[in-house]
């Protein structure tokens, strides 16, 4: 009884402790911030106007594919990837996947105007424009249209990786991913990616160890919650895609948490035995003593 | 010498030539261990357990780190924890025994404050006790050095600053430390040197030490009775197991020590699967970049109790820099410990709840250093800031009233 009470004091301590250095400390290093939108309230979206992808087919072709492949339709990139990187400061993206990546309401406003919709106008002063003009000189019908297209030729399945490469890899490398052969570094040069955002933005190796998921669904749909005035703009990811982005990094730099998961309990069973054996040995030497 | 004559190759010529049968007997059947104690007496074996765990672990992942700026992190990240089978469950148990180790010593530390059993005789063997919290605090950090993330650098630059004396401004001190200007690669070495060679080796000796000391003393028990050890053993021998108030260290001490140890091998191993984060910061997991400074930079858990002691005295006082005063406060903190037996002045051996004014001080004391631990990591503003000051004040208020308050009880109880 003595002992039981005695243990109860230590855990008690050792609870207080880990509770003030743990959950505690976190609320207050890491402010509470909203939760994610994936209806991104805030733009100015498609209001509920129908488009039409035949009409959008040809909107696109004569709008975008200067400086955007579509590699789904057989649009090739009109230069390698280097040139438009020291052209536009960050390489155009491929569209074939845009219109299953984004959400519909946003991709209509980040068409309109897309410093605005990434959230990053505090990039583009002093003269300085988004390298992607605005069209908010097309019709919202007009937009509707493009949007309509692109959801149109987007494929309906697109695996993880896919995902990170068309929405992450144009700015973040992530090494893990092909650590030997090397062909998941960012698309954009370093150079001009860190003329372009300021910095080299950040290896995402082992973002799913260093940042909790919940952080990263916070941050990716929308930076500036988390980093005020942060250059990383805004994607507009639906819930979907998101989630897949963080599947991937899950993949990567947590390759073997399923190995981790599914050992554990084993582990510990196996413990629970020794315990309960050495605790039966513990009686049987005690009695002969008491 | 005797000679002996019987073959070196035969089991009766071994043993003649090793003794083991008396080793083994002043070892363990015949080393005796008071029968009045409870389950933090095991804390010892816990810590060995762990000790070896750490060890062993670490040998794993030494077969595959590199000690180069350009390498650790990968080494650790991918190669480690991504590639080698089971490699992540090695750095797993390191990184967590690491922490864990901590929580046993601090146990083990405030068992022998609870209980007085430092003084009269066991002098040495709360310094040797305390030499190796040194040498593990040294480790410890060393160690966390190694996977070059950015809490690695910036502890190391904020730690080996310190050795700059604040104002004293002994930059060639820090140089030397650091083996450069900056914290870089030959720091990173030299450390890795520390912590996989020298901090070992002398880690591995303060315990033999420590055994040593308490071999020939015998350990304390709950109710701090002074036992009579011969007439008690020779009881024990003659068959009075029951009456006996010793029992030896072999089988009876180390059975209780293994039902300990299973139950605290179960809480281990489920943070090492489940709960690792608070021993493995998510920050680490950031590659070391010397340009980008971390929004907060704290260390590990057990150091966060003398890390606020620094940061405690905020502002100036009568002329003297805050930093300063933080950082004698702090240096004082690191020996304080050391010195405890001399700071008692209770003459007896007797547990703190038989020692009213001693036993306040004591549960004091948990508490500040409870306080300091989560205020440690907060950041220091506004209110927190308050805190850490009154804290540390309460910290040092304490040790300076310890040899008063252990004088008055005695005085109570007549002893003085």
């Amino acid at each position: 009884m003595r002992e039981f009470k005695i243990f109860i004091i230590v855990a008690f301590f050792t609870g207080i402790l880990y509770w003030g250095v743990e959950p505690f400390a976190h609320t207050q290093l890491h402010p509470h911030v909203e939760a994610p939108d994936y209806t991104f309230k805030d733009v100015e979206g498609l209001k509920d106007i129908i488009g039409s992808a035949k009409v959008g087919a040809e909107i696109v072709a004569t709008n975008c594919t200067a400086c955007h492949s579509i590699s789904i339709v057989g649009i090739p990139p009109p230069m390698n990837d280097a040139s438009s990187a020291s052209i536009y400061g960050v390489v155009p993206p491929d569209l074939s996947t845009s219109g299953k990546l984004y959400d519909a309401n946003y991709l209509a406003a980040f068409i309109k105007d897309p410093a605005s919709a990434t959230l990053t106008q505090h990039k583009f002063k002093n003269g300085a424009s988004h390298p992607m003009p605005s069209y908010n000189w097309m019709q919202p019908q007009e937009i509707a249209d493009i949007v309509a297209y692109l959801q149109s030729i987007a494929p309906k399945e697109i695996t993880n990786k896919e995902v990170f490469a068309h929405a992450c890899q144009r700015c973040h490398s992530i090494k893990y991913g092909d650590f030997y052969g090397g062909t998941m570094a960012a698309t954009t040069p370093d150079a001009n990616i860190k003329s372009y955002m300021g910095m080299i933005p950040p290896d995402l190796s082992q973002h799913i160890r260093s940042r909790s998921e919940q952080y990263l669904h916070e941050f990716i749909n929308n930076p500036q919650k988390h980093l005020k005035g942060t250059a990383m703009p805004r994607v507009g990811l639906t819930l979907e895609s998101e989630n897949q982005v963080i599947e991937y990094l899950t993949e990567v730099g947590e390759s073997k948490k399923a190995e981790r998961e599914s050992l554990g309990a084993p582990f510990l069973g196996y413990l629970v035995i020794f315990a309960i054996f050495a605790w039966l040995w513990k009686i049987k030497i005690w009695r002969q003593v008491h | 010498m005797a000679e002996i004559t019987e073959s070196f190759f035969s089991a009766d010529g071994l043993e003649k030539r090793l003794n083991g049968k008396k080793f083994w007997k002043v070892m363990m059947t015949e080393y005796w261990i008071p029968k009045d104690i409870n389950f933090l007496w095991a804390m010892g074996v816990v810590l060995a357990t762990t000790f070896a765990l750490l060890i062993i672990s670490g040998i794993f992942l030494l077969m595959y780190y590199k000690p180069d700026t350009a390498l650790a992190f990968d080494s650790v990240n991918y190669t480690i924890m991504q590639e080698v089978a089971y490699g992540w469950l090695f750095r797993h148990m390191h990184g967590v025994a690491a922490s864990v180790v901590f929580l046993i010593i601090y146990i083990h530390m405030f068992t022998g404050i609870y209980y007085g059993s430092y003084k009269k005789g066991r002098e040495m063997i709360w310094i040797s006790g305390m030499l190796l919290f040194v040498a593990f605090s040294a480790e410890g950090f060393s160690g966390y050095m190694l996977p070059w993330g950015q809490m690695s650098y910036w502890a190391a630059a904020v730690i080996t600053n310190l050795f700059a004396g604040g104002s004293l401004e002994a930059y060639g001190l820090v140089e030397w430390i650091r083996g450069g200007f900056a914290v870089g690669d030959a720091t990173l070495t030299r450390f890795f040197m520390l912590h996989v060679f020298l901090l070992p080796l002398i880690i591995i000796k303060l315990i033999v030490i420590h055994f040593y000391t308490l071999r020939i003393p015998h350990i304390n028990n709950q109710s701090s009775e002074d036992i009579d050890y011969d007439a008690e053993a020779e009881k024990y021998l003659a068959g009075n197991k029951k009456e006996s108030k010793v029992v030896p260290f072999w089988p009876v001490f180390l059975s209780k020590d293994f039902a300990v140890l299973g139950l605290f091998l179960l809480f281990y191993f489920y943070l090492v699967f489940f709960n690792y984060n608070f021993a493995m910061d998510p920050v680490n997991f950031d590659p070391a970049n010397p340009m980008k400074t971390p929004a907060h930079i704290y260390p590990e858990w057990y150091f966060l109790w003398s890390y606020e002691t620094l940061r405690g005295p905020f502002f100036d006082i009568l002329g003297m820099r805050a930093g300063d005063i933080g950082l004698i406060i702090f240096a004082l903190a690191q020996g304080i410990f050391l010195i405890f037996p001399f700071l008692d002045r209770d003459p007896d051996i007797l547990p703190a709840h038989k020692r009213p004014k001693f036993f306040i001080w004591f549960w004091v004391l948990i508490i500040d250093l409870v306080v300091l631990s989560i205020y440690g990591k907060l950041p220091p503003t506004g209110a927190n800031a308050w805190v850490g000051f009154y804290a540390t004040t309460v910290f040092l208020l304490l040790w300076i009233s310890l040899p008063f308050i252990t004088k008055s009880d005695a005085k109570a109880r007549g002893a003085l």
